[in-house]
């Protein structure tokens, strides 16, 4: 297995970027883009204009998926780095590999995500009382539950914008799961934030839903969201 | 005094977070990465608690001889006794904030573990991990938007801040902006195992990479039982790492065999024919390692999944079977899955007392870097249970005492950038002596190999020492227990049932071993 790496780099913040392109081979033809970027960091490489590569900053923790921190853009699209598989790119011979773009660089692949988090403080995702116990299993709290809050979605989002009023699905995801489990006397104030930093600016294109790299049904998650924080005066089956 | 400081926001940091908050006590909650990206998010199987609510009769009593015995008696008995008269307590919480478990008639559904001859382990298919972090992230966030609790994400431990012997802080750097920061207050740490010793050997993340530890190490606080590291039975090799096939495949009905003589040999089944393929792991993992090393086997053991019927896929184990789909390219549903055995978690770290107090007056550890309530190997479904049940005990104590914390001079371990090319050598040492099966010869070879190693000051030297420490302890217990199997000392030795402490003291470590508390009689608080 043998491809170009053509890594857009950045030393810090305030420095221009720069492509870097670094031939990789390797004779697992399962391995990821973070496994690659993990053999170069061990030092011995060198670019193709025959400059030693140094460690290239970024995010990794899992390296399986379950974790987000690897996100970035390969070839346009975002994506885990744990889950690209160089060998889709070997017949082709190359792959692009840059930072996500909607949020500050800090340097090379790393960027500074802390929007999304404080998204959900504002948000005011918890819950105040204790939560009753459901009759049987609640497959919608547990799809919720698995959002790794990585970006990949709002990268994609046609409407999501950092700092702006709509706040995209990583923070829908995470309040479906409230907004299913709190009685509905409880949930007004998710509701209105719901509402208001979700729905009323979500134009429904369902990128979230295809980029997606824990395969999260946000479709589903959205429509029973929609109906407990929008349509609530139709109720649910479950709280009607 | 800026409050407690918490290093590390997996599941034991949040539980300790949590509790402070609960009581109104500000802290501060530092780590390297979010809650997101902790190790704890990949914990498949479950978290036992003796709730027996599927009327097998289960009790706390039993939970705690499961434990005790699992971990071949090298836990401290009062510890274990609180660990497990509180679980049921914890699912109950936990159950309160919204975890969404496998649940029938409005109770959890208990599963099988390994160890454990009742149901006892409560699920949320097989990403209970994550289904529990997202749970406690959100309780936490409440208390953040209160001002409670304070984050610090992306920043890395340089040091701890001290007086007269006394632990009054702790010193981060942002690793964005460079900016040093330095918080005063009674520290917990709560960082994870000592993975980075064994990059791409473990089931755990690239993030917990034991700097924590080696520089805690470096500064004279004690481990403990070092040379325990827990093999998970059934592993598969991905790119650039291990990753586990959860304990809940055997315990949905998973069957672990090898080939004989042109036929399957179901050797667990045959040697332990009570327990069978759910034995503690230790056991499991050293028949493997025995297993495909005999003459008359062929190629590696199996585990058949085969038999799983269409609703065990759906509703308890949906993630194992995608997961294995797009690792290994093939169904476990329809072909069994050729497995081994791979580090997943250290039974030993930093010595603590039952209230998770370590050596160090001020300094709190909980979680998998503390060596507590796991003896000489761990029971499945029994690491969340002890992140957060440690993080709360911690928390507990810090909020039962009365003394302030204050001044100090930080005492700052230079940080050298981690030399990948260092690290990789550290683990090729350690690994071919801290294997399923050891011996002196294997251990002592090793010793003089990383010896050989150069490596600047800082923290290199830092991690080499706590490497070292590794290899003396694996050296010292000359008996065979639970996790540690010399095949030059191939029994246990009553005389070594004893927690073995290492410690460096002027450059120098030093190991001795330290009796286990006697068990409290039941109606005695703790001590």
């Amino acid at each position: 297995m043998r491809v170009r790496l053509d890594i857009k780099r950045q030393r810090d913040a305030q420095s221009a970027p720069y492509l870097q392109s670094i031939l990789y081979e390797s004779g697992d033809e399962n391995v990821t883009l973070a496994s690659a970027l993990g053999d170069i960091d061990a030092g011995g490489f060198k670019d193709t204009d025959g400059r030693e590569v140094e460690p290239i900053i970024r995010e990794q923790s899992c390296l399986q998926k379950k974790c987000g921190a690897c996100a970035v853009v390969v070839d346009g699209r975002p994506a885990l780095a744990c889950g690209t598989r160089l060998r889709d790119f070997e017949r082709k011979g190359y792959v692009n590999v840059g930072p996500l773009r909607k949020f500050p660089v800090i340097a090379d692949l790393l960027v500074d995500r802390s929007v999304i988090f404080s998204q959900l403080t504002q948000l005011g995702i918890w819950a105040e009382n204790a939560l009753p116990c459901p009759e049987n299993t609640d497959d919608i709290a547990y799809e919720a539950s698995r959002c790794l809050q990585c970006g990949c979605c709002l990268e994609v989002c046609p409407n999501f914008c950092p700092g702006e009023k709509f706040f995209g699905m990583s923070a829908a995801a995470a309040a479906s799961r409230l907004l299913e489990q709190l009685p509905p006397s409880e949930r007004r104030e998710l509701e209105k934030a719901y509402s208001r930093h979700f729905y009323s600016g979500c134009g429904k294109s369902l990128a979230c839903r295809d980029i997606c790299p824990a395969g999260i049904d946000t479709e589903s998650l959205m429509v029973n969201s929609n109906a407990a924080a929008v349509w609530k005066f139709l109720g649910r089956r479950k709280h009607g | 005094m800026d409050g407690v400081i918490i290093i590390g926001a997996g599941l034991s940091g949040l539980s300790a977070a949590l509790t402070l908050a609960e009581h109104g006590k500000r802290c501060i909650l530092v780590s390297a990465q979010p809650s997101e990206r902790a190790q704890s998010v990949l914990a498949e199987g479950g978290i036992n608690a003796a709730a027996d609510t599927m009327g097998e009769g289960d009790s706390t009593a039993l939970h705690y001889e499961d434990t005790m015995k699992g971990g071949v008696y090298l836990a401290d008995p009062n510890a274990v006794e609180g660990l497990t008269e509180n679980a049921p307590m914890i699912l109950k919480k936990l159950t309160e904030l919204g975890v969404p478990f496998n649940i029938s008639g409005g109770r959890p559904v208990l599963r099988n573990f390994g160890g454990q001859k009742k149901k006892r382990t409560a699920y949320a298919k097989s990403s209970t991990g994550k289904m529990i972090m997202s749970a406690l992230t959100d309780a936490v966030r409440r208390y953040e938007a209160k001002g409670i609790v304070t984050r610090y994400p992306h920043h890395i431990f340089m040091g701890l801040i001290m007086s007269r012997k006394k632990c009054t802080g702790a010193v981060f750097r942002d690793s964005y902006s460079g900016k040093q920061l330095m918080f005063h207050g009674r520290v917990i740490v709560c960082c994870g195992g000592m993975n980075g010793f064994f990059p791409e050997k473990t089931t755990g993340t690239t993030a917990n990479t034991g700097d924590v530890q080696a520089q805690l190490f470096a500064l004279g606080t004690e481990f403990a039982n070092l040379e325990m590291i827990q093999y998970h039975p059934t592993t598969i090799g991905i790119s650039g790492k291990r990753c586990l096939v959860t304990e809940a495949a055997r315990g949905e009905g998973g069957r672990l065999y090898i080939m004989r003589g042109g036929e399957r040999w179901y050797f667990m089944e045959e040697k332990y024919p009570e327990l069978k393929n759910l034995m503690p792991r230790d056991v499991v993992a050293r028949e493997m390692f025995s297993v495909r090393r005999s003459a008359d086997t062929e190629g590696e053991v199996m585990l058949d999944m085969t038999g799983l019927s269409a609703e065990v896929w759906q509703k308890r184990l949906p993630d194992l079977r995608c997961e294995i789909k797009e690792q290994l390219g093939i169904d476990p549903a329809d072909v069994p899955v050729p497995v081994r055995e791979g580090i997943h978690y250290f039974m030993g770290g930093i010595y603590v007392d039952e209230h998770h107090r370590t050596s160090v007056v001020g300094l709190y550890a909980a979680g998998e870097c503390a060596c507590q309530y796991h003896g000489a190997n761990r029971l499945g479904g029994n690491s969340m249970l002890g992140a957060i049940y440690g993080g709360r005990t911690a928390a507990e104590d810090i909020l039962g005492s009365k003394d302030t914390v204050q001044g100090g001079e930080p005492v700052i371990t230079e940080q050298t950038a981690a030399s990948v090319k260092l690290v990789r050598e550290i683990s090729d040492i350690l690994s071919s002596a801290l294997g399923i099966v050891r011996s002196e010869d294997e251990i002592s070879a090793a010793l003089v190999r990383l010896d050989g190693l150069r490596c600047g000051g800082g923290l290199d030297k830092a991690r080499l020492s706590l490497a070292r420490a590794m290899l003396m302890s694996a050296l010292e217990r000359r008996e065979s227990r639970g996790a540690h199997f010399r095949e030059d000392y191939s029994k246990p030795d009553e005389a070594m049932r004893r927690t073995l402490i290492a410690r460096c003291k002027d450059g120098v470590t030093e190991l001795y071993f330290r009796e286990l508390p006697e068990r409290r009689a039941q109606h005695e608080g703790k001590a």
